[in-house]
């Protein structure tokens, strides 16, 4: 047997047969062909199936992910019934005599050049379409197995070198039981996906999918990042034993499940979740989450062709509202631009997207789109419990504008008749350093702080976090970052406000003894940590790790931080 | 004769893919030729691929074209697509 180590992205242990979702050889020889009407039918064959095929994955893609993204399947399919890709690669079997590989390759690449060289990014994209779709059929003409995920049909663990969202939007979870890939961290799309679905996943291996071959009995530990090959008879009835220990562990958390969460000398903290769409709140309401501490609106304003109107934004939060009932409901909004681009929304490009136009700057510039989601959840108030925060905040006059364009719609829409919620509390992201280093005088005006720590790590160590090469630079348990993190809470709380964190670092077992010594208030992470992280303090006292504060703020290194925290709640 | 109508496009993005798809649907629900016309560049309309090779991008003036025995209904149908679809008028 040999083991791989990777980074742990979600919990739980798989042991299944390898799947391998990588494009396979797909080359060629040009031939010459003497029955021409046999090759033709040879062509039409591989294509007839390629079409079955692409409807099974928009139905399962139309299912998992909703009609919008099951459009481009659509034009996938229509791309092997056009008449200006076909009758050419027909045409060139016929006058040439060549076989349909060649036919097909030829005419498929002349037409991904031209679109490749189009004077515009988003026709450059549809070459990657088109290749697509093409490599299909040639996988068929060739008779080699091209993977898809949406046609397993049997139990396998997914290895491969990334996964898009459409390959995660096809993964069935009655059979796909985890997966391993090359690249990617905690925060990358995958990983996020896969704590979704609960199924263990093991990303940044660099090497798995040259280790793996198919059909290889692989064990994926989700728990602590190894996958191991081949394993022996011994080894796997000790991962089925991890295994019923998680499952056992679960059904401990389980019954966590309506309890208040509490310390061991009986401070009393929030566990929220931080969610994308009104589809995410079951997944809060199953794993006991005392609210949402993070709705990223951004996912109404993706994916479309256009603004979402007033009245479906205030459909989707009426609708979180009223399904979370009287608990909390932070909605933070709009945060697009920079790297998250929306197609109707015309933005230069930028040499910094992290440092550049978007979020608040964009929606102040920008205040007829701002306005409308403004009005779309003070309508939405008076269906739950809504708090609204603004992201990117870096100075107290951003925060001010917004504030105001926030009290101008509502009495605009007080002055129409609209019933609009007395006690929003308005906040903000805290994410920028300058944000955190003036807490002080944030706290006074504003309602509660939430922080953003993805965000606020990256621009403290100035480290790009999807940089794989500097990605040691991020560094959650950095004492700038504690320091930063320990101001913020000190702020708000000498101004009687509360200070809440959302990002991965809120249920990160080695950060929440630190932030629960350090009085934070509401913690917000994946619905899925919420169990284990009740379970984690249930056991902890407050005043024990409150106690370390000074010491732990006066450290050098993170690695400093991590050992101690690891000695003291014995991890 | 051929039945033709010329539209403007409003969209900020121009004719992309999920709309050119419904536009190439709706082409193939009839019997008449129909193409598209814009920068002096014709292409069938009938043809998905054919109408993203043109990169229609806002404020483009195009021309539907379809000749053939229900030309004019095949006109009508596209523009009444175009509107629909917020693509332009």
């Amino acid at each position: 047997m040999s083991m791989i180590k990777g980074i742990a992205a979600s919990n739980g242990v798989a042991i299944a047969k390898a799947y391998k979702l990588e494009t396979p050889d797909l080359s060629f020889e040009t031939k010459k062909v003497e029955d021409v009407a046999s090759e033709i039918k040879r062509l039409e064959a591989a294509l007839d199936i390629s079409k079955l095929e692409l409807e099974k994955i928009k139905e399962n893609a139309r299912k998992t992910l909703g009609d919008e993204h099951a459009e481009i399947f659509s034009a996938h399919l229509l791309v092997l019934s056009d008449p200006e890709l076909i009758t050419p690669i027909e045409d060139k079997i016929k006058n040439e005599s060549v076989n349909a590989e060649a036919a097909l390759h030829d005419t498929a690449t002349m037409f991904i050049n031209m679109f490749k060289a189009m004077d515009n990014e988003y026709m450059r994209e549809r070459a990657a379409d088109i290749q697509d779709v093409t490599k299909r059929v040639m996988a068929h003409l060739l008779q080699v197995s091209f993977p898809d995920p949406a046609l397993i049909d049997e139990q396998v663990v997914i290895i491969a070198e990334d996964l898009t969202p459409s390959d995660t939007a096809q993964l069935n979870k009655q059979f796909v039981k985890g997966f391993a890939t090359n690249i990617g961290g905690r925060t990358s799309h995958s990983a996020i996906m896969a704590r979704s679905l609960e199924i263990p996943a093991i990303v940044g291996t660099k090497t798995i999918t040259e280790d793996v071959k198919e059909g290889d009995i692989l064990i994926v530990d989700g728990i602590d990042g190894d996958v191991i090959i081949n394993p022996t008879v011994e080894e796997i009835a000790l991962y089925e034993k991890k295994q019923d220990n998680f499952a056992k562990q679960k059904q401990i958390w389980a019954k966590l499940k309506d309890e208040p969460t509490v310390s061991s000398d009986g401070t009393h903290v929030e566990l929220v979740a931080n969610i994308g769409t009104p589809d995410d709140v079951q997944g809060i309401l199953n794993n006991g989450g005392e609210g949402v501490g993070l709705y990223r609106t951004e996912f109404l304003y993706m994916g479309n062709s256009d603004f979402p109107t007033e009245d479906q934004q205030f459909e989707a939060y009426k609708s979180v509202l009223e399904q979370m009932g009287d608990k909390p409901v932070v909605v933070r909004t709009l945060d697009i631009g920079g790297d998250k681009e929306l197609s109707y929304l015309d933005l230069p490009h930028e040499m910094n997207p992290f440092l550049g136009f978007r979020a608040i700057r964009l929606c102040l510039e920008r205040d007829d789109i701002f306005r409308t989601q403004l009005r779309a959840l003070l309508r939405a108030s008076a269906y739950g419990n809504l708090k609204i925060m603004f992201p990117m905040i870096a100075t107290l006059n951003e925060f001010r504008e917004a504030k105001a364009l926030l009290l101008e719609e509502k009495a605009n829409l007080v002055n129409d008749g609209v019933s609009v919620s007395d006690d929003i509390e308005v906040g903000i992201m805290v994410e920028i350093p300058s944000t955190a280093v003036i807490a002080r005088q944030f706290a006074k005006e504003v309602d509660f702080f939430s922080i953003g720590t993805n965000d606020l790590i990256q621009y403290t160590m100035a480290a790009d976090r999807m940089n794989e090469r500097v990605s040691y630079l991020y560094q959650p348990y950095h004492p700038a970052i504690l320091n930063l993190v320990n101001n913020v809470i000190e702020a708000a709380h000498a101004e009687g406000k509360w200070a809440g964190m959302c990002g991965e670092m809120a249920g990160d077992p080695i950060a929440i003894p630190i932030l629960l010594g350090l009085g934070l208030d509401e913690f917000s992470m994946s619905a899925t940590s919420i169990l284990p992280a009740r379970t984690q303090i249930k056991d902890l006292s407050k005043a024990e790790m409150a106690s370390y504060k000074e010491e732990l703020l006066s450290m050098s290194t993170a690695d400093e931080v991590e050992a101690f925290i690891r000695e003291k709640t014995n991890q | 004769m051929a039945a033709e109508k010329t539209v403007t496009i409003t969209d900020a993005t121009g004719v992309h893919a999920r709309p050119a798809t419904v536009l190439v649907n709706k082409a193939g629900q009839f019997a008449a030729d129909i193409t598209v016309e814009y920068n002096g560049k014709s292409v069938n309309l009938k043809s998905i691929m054919g109408v993203m090779s043109l990169g229609i991008p806002k404020d483009a003036e195009l021309k539907i074209v379809a000749e053939g025995s229900d030309e004019k209904e095949a006109v009508e149908a596209i523009y009444d697509v175009i509107k629909q679809e917020g693509l332009g008028e």
